[in-house]
């Protein structure tokens, strides 16, 4: 079997890898997320190149085990799980079918480049983020730390509907 | 630049961030408000998250086969190098906040100065960090000015925490040899520089907080050399306790 893993061409292992769900929001794909760095076959090892979240998320031993059961049931025997840091993970490199999927389930996606700036003294005017349920910009943060590390709680000022958001990071 | 001097600057690193997010993890179920709850304990889970960078590094230098897990449950009092600072008490909420504030403080320029460190294991873990200590400064600063610029009550309680911690955050930029030989490799920066920001960031944002700096204040120093005050064997104890009384164990 190993044979026939070996030929098993990149482009296919990443489509694999898309039915991986993020073990917090299984509406989305690690792949999705933006995790998964790299994939490249090293002799007869598959090397699969993954970045954390956030440092302490707890999802992320979870997320290198589900990626080795997918690729075992594929057949392919040797994996490797390599943990990189940097460049360090962006909300940036969620992709456009993530950020859907997330909207989807009632998470509104990342506004990119409303990234937190260094202490309240500096705040950036924050670009509006939309309520996922009525789609309006009339929203308030109410933490910046919410249900996981990487989202805040909002809620929205014209449904009064409480939303996470998935944080600018 | 022997592997020495990185291997004490992962381990100061790292025990300040652990010996932080263990004080704070006491808060979780206990906080004043839900949402405060949480963003303690996620707090609290960054830092633990960035303890396992740093000493994950410092057991990869250390000559003898060691683990993260080892250096953080394994060690005793005096071979812990964090800052004085956050081994102090939780206190009430108002003091977990302002030493949250004055650490973050600091934390934030010294991690903007690690990602151009001339070591790229220093600089990819302070390049993971920075990002959630951006929103840990962000936090820590607007709840210090909401409550210092409260009521009479708030504002009393977060000059009493001011007063009790001002002693401690002298120590955060107070360079030993190591410092300087770290300086000088381009490791890590040389305090003065980040003294200079701690300083003016702080006088800010308490000057906003209707707060006090405290006057000519006696500075307490001893973390780096592994002398730390007198509740720090306790909070050992309990963090330690699991390990130490069934070795090895396994979750």
């Amino acid at each position: 079997m190993q044979t026939a893993a070996k030929k098993t061409s990149v482009a296919t292992v990443w489509s694999w890898l898309e039915n991986v769900p993020d073990p917090e929001i299984p509406v989305i794909s690690v792949v999705d997320l933006g995790i998964v760095r790299d994939v490249v076959w090293v002799d007869d090892r598959l090397v699969i190149s993954v970045t954390p979240t956030y440092s302490g998320c707890p999802a992320t031993a979870v997320i290198s085990l589900e990626i080795e059961n997918e690729l075992r049931r594929h057949d392919v025997e040797k994996v490797e799980i390599k943990t990189i840091l940097s460049p360090a993970w962006t909300t940036d490199w969620i992709t456009e079918a993530g950020r859907q999927k997330l909207k989807d389930y009632g998470i509104a996606p990342p506004v990119n480049g409303a990234a937190s700036c260094a202490g309240a003294l500096m705040r950036p005017a924050f670009s509006a983020v939309e309520c996922p349920h009525c789609g309006s910009s009339e929203t308030k943060c109410v933490s910046q730390f919410g249900s996981t590390p990487c989202k805040a709680s909002y809620r929205c000022e014209e449904c009064l509907e409480p939303f996470d958001y998935f944080k600018s990071f | 630049m022997d592997d020495n001097s990185v291997h004490e600057l992962a381990l100061r690193m790292g025990d300040n961030c652990l010996i932080l997010g263990q004080g704070l993890s006491a808060w979780c179920g206990h906080a004043p408000a839900l949402e405060e709850d949480i963003a303690l304990a996620n707090i609290a889970l960054d830092l633990i998250g960035q303890t396992k960078h740093w000493l994950g590094l410092a057991a990869d230098l250390s000559s003898e086969k060691k683990t993260a897990d080892d250096l953080a449950f394994l060690r005793d009092v005096r071979e812990f190098k964090n800052c004085l600072l956050v081994e102090q008490s939780n206190g009430d909420y108002g003091n977990t906040l302002m030493r949250q504030f004055l650490f973050d403080a600091w934390h934030y320029p010294v991690l903007e100065a690690l990602v151009k460190s001339s070591d790229k294991r220093i600089a990819d873990i302070a390049e993971k960090s920075i990002k959630e200590v951006t929103y840990h400064l962000e936090r820590s600063t607007d709840l210090v000015i909401r409550l210092g610029d409260g009521s009479a009550e708030s504002n009393k309680r977060m000059q009493g925490a001011l007063n009790r911690l001002w002693r401690y955050t002298g120590e955060l930029t107070e360079p030993d040899s190591i410092d300087d030989a770290l300086a000088d490799s381009g490791i890590a920066p040389d305090l003065g520089e980040i003294r200079k920001k701690h300083t003016q960031y702080l006088a800010a944002a308490l000057r906003e907080a209707m707060l006090t700096i405290p006057d000519g204040e006696q500075m307490q120093s001893g973390g780096k050399r592994g002398l730390h005050t007198e509740g720090f064997g306790y909070l050992l104890g309990e963090m330690q306790v699991l390990q130490r009384s069934n070795p090895g164990a396994k979750w």
